[in-house]
């Protein structure tokens, strides 16, 4: 057998109350795209940052290319041609995109930086790899999936031989996923060696030779993506048989709770986001809006929850929503799981019970003074109902992982007494037992006769729950279907603008 | 004539505001607070006087008055960079320590509380400090955008991570740009002491907080924080004149500039963005 292109072993890592990584090792040979998958909080992340140079283990080794390289540091890493793609991307939004992947070794000319170096630098690298990105933009004015070719370019540019990719899919759109595994294939045919984080079964089956499978910090089992299935896979993950593709009961849609009518919004930047859009959720239904971001759901949410002004009209349950505070807006019925739930739904350095309150404050306060022990029943209550880990209720939201946090959100918003619930990517960056956990908790909403308005970028997640789905097209809807006439192609073609605006049902 | 006279005594006024803006946009812009410019100027003219003193020449002062700003420029490292203090307090701080260390140093040295002996200084176009000041801007714009410290430095003021992901040195960054703040603001100082051949008791008075707001009014942009620099200078001639030729309370016409400066700081520019790992350690 050849020697690996990396193996670690015996790793462990600590971050003050979190054992991330114990006794972690992971093997992989050269050329093959490896995947390493685990549910949230499982240490995947830690081991490859390790590996990166980005932190030290605490013990254990690991080695590259034979070559024992423990502890190594980021520019060490980079030197040995060993250089990750990160999940939340490290891209600086004021520079250009060839500023950014040239920034750290760049092209200079005696005292001068040479722009036009670098730009056909870029430009070469788009060439070779199939990655198209205009290399005098700013990052700033790119989407997502533009970002993220971004940070595969920089890798390039530095001519890594080993990438590693934390969750590369998990912002983009179907066919920018299958842009990407047409990128990290042709990349393996130039030699490189790949280990790319995931936990969705469907691209760990599709791209990987080899899966690395970890649970609480341990590697647990290897596997030949050939000759497993992904029911195996997330039993190894999860430890249990996981279901995802539940039946749904045939619902029986109720009356009218949210209506909104020829909606406008104006994005960030002042630009039209949506163009006069027409909704209507009823009571026990799930409406899924199905879209690539940047097409107007923001906004959407925005408008619906009172972050952002509107024209035209929202009404919940008849009363007219425009002139309503957000706590009025809570209290007129309205739940909301936002987007980005670090810069909206939780206050990272609180504690658990103290964010479980947070918008319920005049529950759990008697003239001004916190009840602490109403407020630690709760937490104990939610905690136990939403299975939340680790269950001390003191410690800081930011110590738990995304899928923990998600649940945190979920708990708080859902034991609200609400008619509608606005669930955004409410599985975004979540692992495959807390998503099933997290569906279960939204069909319940439904079955109990709230309406449910579903945003997600995962159209399998759009097609399990929804009952009925909309097209989010360029700030319109321009298909919007029942259940049983919408398939991930029908969508993709509503999606991607390739087919036209049809209304049904 | 009174055009020139009054042009001449703006870019006199403007040159340590320039020196110290400069300063404000270096640091700022790799992402360290720049409360301390007020420091930098006060310590830097002591130390100019004191060193044009001593080596009774006033080139000799202006390195002294360099070597102060590095001083406590050196000292805002420490605390902000190396310890990961706030920078705000850490800027505060400093701002208090200089006031008292010059007046401390004043009375040891001088033997007085209010100011030093004349000293060998600059006079009028001669000083070397003002030509400085009005070359610093256009030189800064181009280092920014033009060399590879200065993509650096714009990439470590707004995102200090994804530059260290990539194996640069953010302490190290942050360091030379906190020492180079110290360094041209002190040259503010010098340029002030020197050109009146003395020391006077906190002497900087406030002009480090004006540069700031014109680093701040100028977007964190050189060129225009320059521009800002300008006008500040013309508001304060301005009002000088108008003192000698009008019947305005003179109380009244000195506070033109700094109600000028609170106006364009909370006004103009009540939408600008600023380097976004701006305070953050």
């Amino acid at each position: 057998m050849t020697t690996l292109a990396i193996q670690m072993t015996g790793i462990d890592k600590r971050f003050a109350a979190v054992q991330a990584n114990r006794g972690a090792s992971l093997e992989v040979a050269k050329g093959e795209i490896h995947a390493l998958m685990g549910e949230n909080g499982a240490g995947k992340s830690t081991l490859v940052k390790i590996l990166a140079g980005l932190q030290p283990p605490d013990a254990g080794q690991f080695f590259v290319d034979g070559r024992e390289v423990t502890g190594w540091t980021t520019p060490q890493a980079l030197t040995a041609g060993v250089a990750m793609v990160h999940q939340h991307f490290m891209l600086v939004p004021t520079l250009t995109v060839a500023e950014n992947v040239v920034l750290g070794r760049e092209p200079t000319h005696g005292l001068r930086l040479d722009r036009q170096a670098a730009v056909q630098a870029v430009r070469d690298l788009c060439q070779s790899s199939g990655l198209q990105v205009d290399p005098n933009r700013l990052v700033a004015d790119l989407s997502v999936g533009e970002a993220q070719r971004v940070e595969i370019l920089k890798v390039l540019y530095r001519g890594a031989q080993v990438l590693l990719l934390d969750e590369p899919t998990a912002v983009l759109s179907p066919p920018e996923v299958a842009e990407l595994w047409g990128v990290l294939r042709r990349l393996q045919q130039g030699g490189a060696t790949i280990v790319l984080i995931s936990h969705k079964l469907d691209e760990v089956m599709a791209i990987s030779q080899r899966v690395t499978v970890m649970r609480q910090g341990q590697t647990v089992q290897v596997l030949d993506t050939a000759q497993t299935t992904a029911a195996e896979l997330a039993r190894a993950m999860v430890g249990r048989d996981v279901d995802l593709d539940v039946q749904r009961p045939e619902n029986q849609a109720g009356k009218p709770l949210l209506r909104v009518t020829q909606l406008q919004v104006q994005g960030s930047r002042g630009q039209p986001a949506l163009l006069g859009l027409d909704l209507t959720i009823h009571a026990g239904e799930i409406l899924g809006i199905a879209g690539v971001e940047g097409n107007g759901q923001s906004e959407l949410l925005d408008a619906l929850a009172g972050l952002r002004p509107y024209q035209g009209s929202i009404k919940l349950a008849d009363q007219e929503l425009a002139t309503l505070s957000l706590s009025q807006r809570t209290q007129a019925g309205l739940a909301h799981v936002p987007e980005d739930r670090h810069q909206r739904a939780l206050i990272l350095d609180y504690s658990v019970a103290d964010n479980l309150i947070l918008g319920k404050l005049a529950e759990f306060s008697r003239r001004g003074v916190l009840d602490q022990r109403a407020i630690a029943a709760h937490a104990a209550e939610l905690i136990a109902e939403y299975d939340i880990r680790p269950t001390d209720p003191q410690v800081p939201v930011r110590g738990l992982s995304g899928g923990n946090q998600q649940k945190v959100v979920l708990a708080r918003e859902l034991s609200r007494s609400f008619k509608v619930l606005l669930a955004a990517q409410p599985t975004r960056g979540v692992d495959v037992g807390a998503i099933e956990f997290i569906h279960a908790r939204l069909r319940q909403a439904r079955a109990q006769g709230k309406g449910v308005l579903l945003v997600s970028s995962e159209l399998r997640e759009i097609l399990t729950l929804s009952d009925r789905i909309a097209v989010l097209y360029r700030g319109r809807i321009v298909a919007m279907l029942p259940r049983a006439q919408a398939s991930e192609s029908v969508l993709g073609a509503y999606m991607t603008g390739a087919a036209q605006a049809v209304t049904h049902g | 004539m009174m055009l020139l006279l009054f042009l001449w005594q703006t870019l006199r006024i403007a040159a340590p505001y320039l020196l110290a803006a400069a300063g404000g946009v270096v640091a700022e812009r790799a992402g360290v607070v720049s409360l301390t410019l007020e420091s930098f100027l006060l310590s830097g003219a002591f130390g100019a006087v004191a060193a044009s003193h001593w080596g009774q020449s006033a080139w000799i002062g202006v390195l002294g008055g360099l070597g102060a700003g590095l001083f406590f420029g050196a000292l805002h490292a420490l605390a902000t960079v190396r310890f990961k203090a706030d920078q705000i307090v850490s800027g505060v701080a400093l701002n208090l320590l200089a006031v008292g260390l010059t007046r401390f140093l004043l009375q040891m040295g001088f033997d007085s509380s209010s100011n030093s002996p004349r000293v060998p200084g600059f006079e009028g176009l001669g000083h070397p400090l003002l030509w400085l000041g009005l070359l610093i801007m256009p030189v800064l714009a181009w280092t920014l955008a033009h060399t590879r410290y200065g993509l650096r430095l714009r990439a470590v003021g707004e995102h200090p991570q994804a530059a260290e992901s990539l194996g640069i040195s953010v302490a190290k960054v942050r360091w030379v740009a906190v020492l180079a703040s110290g360094g041209l603001a002190g040259l503010g100082g010098a340029f002030l002491s020197l050109d009146q051949h003395q020391f006077t008791d906190q002497m900087s008075a406030g002009r480090g907080f004006i540069a700031l707001a014109a680093v701040i009014s100028g977007r964190w942009q050189p060129m225009r924080a320059g521009v800002a620099c300008l006008l500040f200078a013309a508001a304060e001639t301005l009002q000088i004149q108008l003192q000698a030729a009008a019947a305005i309370p003179t109380q009244f016409l000195a506070m033109i500039p700094y109600a000028l400066t609170l106006i364009a700081v909370a006004g103009v520019v009540g939408r600008s963005r600023p380097p976004a790992a701006l305070g953050r350690a």
